[in-house]
């Protein structure tokens, strides 16, 4: 906008009105009065007790839950990129076998409830009672009971990290079709083995590509994990119900959940600008690099 | 002198499109070949066929004494394994006309990498090499630099650079100036020019006729997916015999 006055053909400076946009007002008071409105009745409800808020909010339950939350997360998110990578390159290949087999886990695990994979890895004790690890035809291994093994945590583990590998999966391709062609053809023309081009080219590049959607990964992962609460993995969400089921104080605890939720979405998000800054400008400069416009980059949510 | 590439009869498509019809073209050692013809004339595909980048349909085309792709044995030839087309690409440098750099790595690390990961050299001693390297094409002060940070010219002797560190007996040039600004050609051909007196055996499929005329020991000229002629330069040049490089070479000088 216009900070300096206009200087009239005779030489005199003349000021300029500031606009007055209407319109802009209108919407914007009505907004807040819509908005406000709800946030009063929330706030104001008699039969809301915030002091339970207040006296929840830092519950040991409470923050032992959001410990566990946090590892989930964190290792759910972990077995999904590492799994992820393997399933794309195993779409990528040329062998029909791992081709097929990678799609066959895709669909599997994309086209199956995420709360019916959690209790199947809950309730594996009921097809396999023993977990074995055995040098086939000796009796040297490790034997486990699944009922000890498969507690709510690992089942979440599982099924959370299994679940994203899929989803993951398609981002990672898109990373590695992203990665200029030309580059392969000089890999080959050095000597470079298929696998050694794509370890040593290709995945270097197609992670700066993959690094900064993994962040909406894992700020969607925080929240995804409160469905482990239906087999009691000791998170935030299970733990702030189990703690409703027993004073009824639902509505309280599933705020003290929320607020949690939102402060670790709002932590994340922050990392997830600073690790966009370090790796976004090298993966705008590859995907411009890249030739045809069969590149894309996947799209996220939050 | 003996021979380094022997193509008879080469013949090469994708699909229903048929884009080599039988080429028949020798390099012998210390030899500069250069290679000129109409765009979707095969040169390019005729080179890239040369370290296996593309498959041969039909014919023979014998590089460094080896079918291109297959081994004899037992009365039967039997297809290469990728690990035995990266065995042999070893032995041939490859310059393109994107250039093809590493996007990631700087230009010491591009030209250090196939030392380091095919020839299996120490990461010391392959940097000392590359720094060799970059030093002939006159970049050792921009070893630091990421591709994107460099010109045009630079990045395609960066390229040359890297193809050179893995000492290869034969070096193959994809139309290495037709990506540049007019005024980076020279700095490239230069290089050219000294590997050539050098006496690497090259391959140079080109639209620099000058550079053609001045360096080439013969000219070959590609039309419609065949040889059409090929000769000494100044012969091809002053004196062409086919209709068809007369029209190209009235359109190209």
């Amino acid at each position: 906008m216009r900070t300096e006055p206009i200087i009239s053909p005779e030489g005199r400076p003349i000021p300029v009105a500031r606009p007055r946009h209407w319109g802009r007002l209108l919407a914007g008071t009505g907004a807040v009065l819509v908005f406000g409105w709800l946030v009063l009745l929330l706030v104001t409800n008699p039969n809301l007790d915030w002091s339970a808020v207040g006296r929840y909010l830092f519950d040991g339950q409470i923050l032992a839950g959001i410990l566990v939350t946090l590892e989930i997360s964190v290792l759910a998110t972990a077995i999904g990129l590492v799994l992820g990578v393997l399933l794309a390159v195993m779409r990528l290949a040329h062998n029909p076998v791992l081709r097929r087999l990678a799609t066959l886990y895709i669909w599997f695990f994309r086209g199956t409830p995420l709360l019916v994979q959690l209790i199947f890895w809950y309730n594996l004790a009921f097809l396999f009672p023993v977990l074995v690890l055995r040098v086939p035809f000796t009796s040297v291994g490790v034997k486990w009971d699944t009922n000890e093994v498969m507690t709510g945590f690992t089942a979440a583990m599982l099924g959370l990290g299994l679940n994203l590998a899929a989803y993951f999966a398609e981002t990672v391709r898109a990373g590695i079709q992203a990665v200029d062609r030309g580059q392969t053809e000089a890999a080959y023309a050095l000597g470079m083995t298929p696998a050694r081009r794509m370890r040593v080219i290709v995945l270097p590049q197609a992670l700066r590509i993959i690094i900064p959607p993994t962040g909406n990964e894992f700020i969607s992962m925080l929240k995804t994990t409160s469905l482990v609460y239906v087999v009691a993995g000791h998170d935030l969400m299970t733990n702030a119900s189990q703690i409703y089921k027993s004073n009824n104080l639902i509505m309280e605890l599933l705020i003290v959940a929320s607020l949690w939720y939102m402060l670790m979405t709002a932590v994340a998000t922050f990392l997830q600008g600073r690790l966009e800054r370090r790796f976004g400008s090298d993966a705008v400069r590859l995907v411009r690099r890249s030739v045809t416009g069969r590149m894309f980059l996947p799209k996220v949510t939050a | 002198m003996s021979v380094v590439v022997a193509a008879s009869g080469v013949r090469m498509g994708y699909g229903d499109t048929q884009v080599l019809h039988g080429v028949d073209f020798t390099v012998r050692q210390g030899e500069v070949s250069c290679v000129i013809g109409p765009s979707g004339s095969g040169k390019s595909t005729f080179l890239r066929c040369v370290n296996g980048l593309e498959p041969v349909l039909g014919g023979s085309l014998r590089v460094l004494g080896e079918e291109v792709g297959y081994t004899m044995g037992a009365g039967r030839y039997h297809p290469w394994t990728p690990k035995r087309f990266a065995a042999f690409r070893r032995n041939i440098g490859m310059v393109f006309q994107r250039f093809n750099l590493f996007a990631h790595q700087t230009a010491l690390e591009n030209v250090a990498c196939a030392p380091i990961h095919v020839a299996g050299r120490t990461p010391a001693a392959a940097r000392e090499l590359a720094m060799r390297h970059l030093e002939q094409v006159g970049l050792a002060a921009h070893a630091h630099k990421r591709p994107h940070q460099l010109s045009g010219g630079q990045q395609q002797r960066v390229a040359i650079a890297r193809a050179l560190a893995m000492e290869p007996a034969l070096m193959l040039f994809d139309e290495p100036t037709s990506a540049l600004d007019p005024e980076l050609v020279d700095e490239v051909l230069e290089v050219m020019k000294a590997l050539a007196r050098g006496g690497m055996t090259m391959i140079v499929v080109t639209h620099e006729i000058g550079f053609a005329r001045e360096v080439g020991d013969t000219l070959t000229f590609f039309a419609d997916g065949v040889v059409v002629e090929s000769g000494r330069p100044e012969a091809v040049l002053a004196g062409p015999r086919h209709e068809r490089t007369r029209t190209f070479l009235a359109s190209v000088l």
